[in-house]
C-alpha cells in the first residue's frame, strides 16, 4: 500500500457558475460551484480543478469569490485554472482558499514566470498547464507540439522538451491535455501521457478524452499518469467518482476509498 | 470563556483553509490568523503551519522576531505544527544546502532523492503528492475517532527523521517507511495537510481544538 492514484474531478465556471465545458456549447446548463464541489467531495473526489473560462477579465473577481465559498465547505485540495498570468493573480487565487493555481497560455508567453512563481510561492502550488497535440505522420517517431488557443494555434515547441523545462523551472506538477482527444470520450493520448510522465520528475495529471471507466484506468496503468481528470463523465453523472475508483481498485489501482 | 486558537502567520502560505477548516470543526473556538507576538503568547492553542521553502520559512520567522515566541508556544501549550511546521521544530534541514533549524525536537529533514517503488521497482515521483496512509504508531489522542491507516493528502520532497525514534507517531510508506507525524508532550506535527484531507483531516484538527495534554 501506499501513495493513492488520483481522480480529479474538473469544473468549467463562466462568471460564477459551473458549466458543461466550452466543447459542450449546446448544453451549457448551469450550475453552483458551492453545491457541485460539496457533492464531488462526498462521493470522494480527491481534489478539484475549477478552470475559469470567464470571457471578460470584469468578472474574473467572480471566481475569487467563487473560490473563497468552496474553500471554506470543501476540504480537499483546489486547483484554480484560467487568466492567471501576474504572480498578483496568483497571489489572490491562494489567498482565496486555492491550493495550486494552473498556469498555461501565460507560461509560454513568459517561461520565466513559472521560475517566479514557484519561488515566492513554493512549487508544490505551481502546475503548468500543458495542451498538445500530435504533430507527427503515421510512421514517424511521435512528436507532440503545445497548442494554444483551444488548439487553434501551434507554437511550434516540443511537448515533451518543455514539460522537462517547466520541471526544472519549478513546476510542481504537469496537467496534460491532448487537443486531440479533448471532448471525443476516445480516451486518453496514453503515448503522449507516458512520453510526459516519463520524461519528468513531477507529478502528471492526464487529461482530455475521457469517456469510460477504462481509460481512467489506461492513463494510469498505460499512461503512466499520477492522477486522472474528467469533466463531462462526471457532471452527467454517467459515473460517480465513487463508481470510478471501485473500478479503478478492480484493475489493481490503489485509490482512496 | 471559548478557547482560542492563535494560527502563526509569518507569511509562508495560505492560511486561510487552515482557519476555515478549524472555525468548522470547532464553531465555538475563536480562531485567528496572527503575526502578533501577544496573540500567539495569550493564545489557548498554537497552529504553527508553513509552506515553501525551509529558508524562507525561517528567515521569515525572525522577520516578524517570532522564533522566540513559536519555541515558547512549543514549550507550553497545546501546539500543532502543520507540513512546513514540523520540519522547522527539528535541528537541522538539507533544504536549501542545509538549514539550520529551530531544535526544538532532535532530528534532521532529509531529501527524498531518487525513490523507486520496492515491489515494482518503478520510478516514484517527487514531491510526494495525493493522499497517503498514515499508520499510527502510538496511540494519541489526536489519532482519536481516525481509522488506523487513514489517507491523508501530503505534498513534500523531504522528510522527518526524528533522532530519538519514540516522536514518530505516524509512519507513511512512499518507496520506504518515513516518519509522517512526531509528538512529544504538548506537541503534535504531521507532514500531511489536515485541512486538506477531508474527514480524517478535520477529526484530526477536531481532536486538537479539545486537546488537553
Amino acid at each position: 500500500m501506499g501513495l493513492a492514484k488520483r481522480i480529479i474531478p474538473c469544473l468549467d465556471v463562466d462568471r460564477g457558475r459551473v458549466v458543461k465545458g466550452v466543447k459542450f456549447v449546446e448544453i451549457r446548463d448551469a450550475g453552483d460551484p458551492v453545491e457541485i464541489a460539496r457533492r464531488y467531495d462526498q462521493q470522494g473526489a480527491d481534489e478539484l480543478t475549477f478552470l475559469d473560462i470567464t470571457a471578460s477579465s470584469d468578472d474574473r473577481a467572480t471566481m475569487v469569490h467563487v473560490v473563497e465559498q468552496v474553500a471554506s465547505q470543501v476540504f480537499i485540495p483546489l486547483t484554480v485554472g484560467g487568466g492567471i498570468r501576474t504572480l498578483d493573480d496568483v497571489r489572490r487565487m491562494l489567498n482565496a482558499g486555492a491550493d495550486k493555481v494552473s498556469i498555461n497560455t501565460a507560461a509560454i508567453a513568459q517561461p520565466e514566470f513559472v521560475r517566479e512563481a514557484a519561488e515566492r510561492f513554493g512549487n508544490q502550488c505551481i502546475v503548468v498547464a500543458i495542451d498538445a497535440k500530435a504533430v507527427h505522420q503515421q510512421g514517424e517517431t511521435p512528436r507532440w507540439e503545445i497548442f494554444t488557443h483551444g488548439g487553434r494555434r501551434p507554437t511550434g515547441i516540443d511537448a515533451v522538451a518543455w514539460a522537462q523545462r517547466m520541471n526544472a523551472y519549478g513546476a510542481g506538477e504537469i496537467l496534460l491535455t491532448s487537443m486531440d482527444r479533448d471532448g471525443t470520450k476516445r480516451g486518453f493520448d496514453l503515448d503522449l501521457t507516458r512520453a510526459i510522465s516519463e520524461a519528468v520528475s513531477i507529478p502528471v495529471i492526464a487529461s482530455g478524452g475521457v469517456g469510460t471507466l477504462d481509460h481512467l484506468a489506461d492513463g494510469i496503468l498505460l499512461g503512466k499518469a499520477d492522477a486522472v481528470l474528467a469533466a463531462s463523465i462526471f457532471h452527467f453523472a454517467e459515473y460517480s467518482i465513487e463508481q470510478a475508483k471501485r473500478y479503478l481498485q478492480t484493475r489493481g489501482i490503489e485509490v482512496r476509498l | 470563556m471559548a478557547s482560542s486558537i492563535a494560527i502563526i502567520d509569518y507569511g509562508m502560505g495560505n492560511l486561510r483553509s487552515v482557519a476555515k477548516a478549524l472555525e468548522y470543526v470547532a464553531p465555538d473556538a475563536r480562531v485567528r490568523v496572527t503575526q502578533h507576538r501577544h496573540d500567539i503568547l495569550q493564545a489557548d492553542r498554537v497552529v504553527f503551519p508553513g509552506q515553501g521553502s525551509i529558508r524562507d520559512c525561517l528567515h521569515e520567522l525572525r522577520r516578524w522576531n517570532l522564533v522566540d515566541v513559536v519555541r515558547e508556544a512549543a514549550l507550553s501549550k497545546p501546539f500543532l505544527g502543520l507540513c512546513l511546521g514540523p520540519q522547522a521544530l527539528l535541528d537541522f534541514s538539507e533544504e536549501n544546502g542545509g538549514m539550520e533549524c529551530l531544535g526544538v525536537l532532535p532530528g534532521r529533514v532529509v531529501w527524498f532523492g531518487e525513490l523507486r517503488d520496492p515491489a515494482t521497482g518503478e520510478r516514484l515521483k517527487v514531491p510526494h503528492m495525493g493522499w497517503n496512509q498514515v499508520h499510527q504508531l502510538h496511540q494519541h489522542p489526536l489519532w482519536r475517532g481516525i481509522p488506523q491507516d487513514s489517507r491523508f493528502y501530503f505534498v513534500h520532497s523531504y522528510y522527518l527523521q526524528p533522532a530519538d525514534p519514540t516522536l514518530a507517531v505516524g509512519s507513511t510508506a512512499y518507496g520506504f517507511d518515513f516518519t509522517s507525524a512526531i509528538a512529544r508532550h504538548n506537541i503534535f506535527a504531521v507532514q500531511f495537510h489536515p485541512e486538506k484531507s477531508a474527514q480524517a483531516g478535520l477529526r484530526l484538527l477536531a481532536n486538537f481544538a479539545e486537546w488537553n495534554p
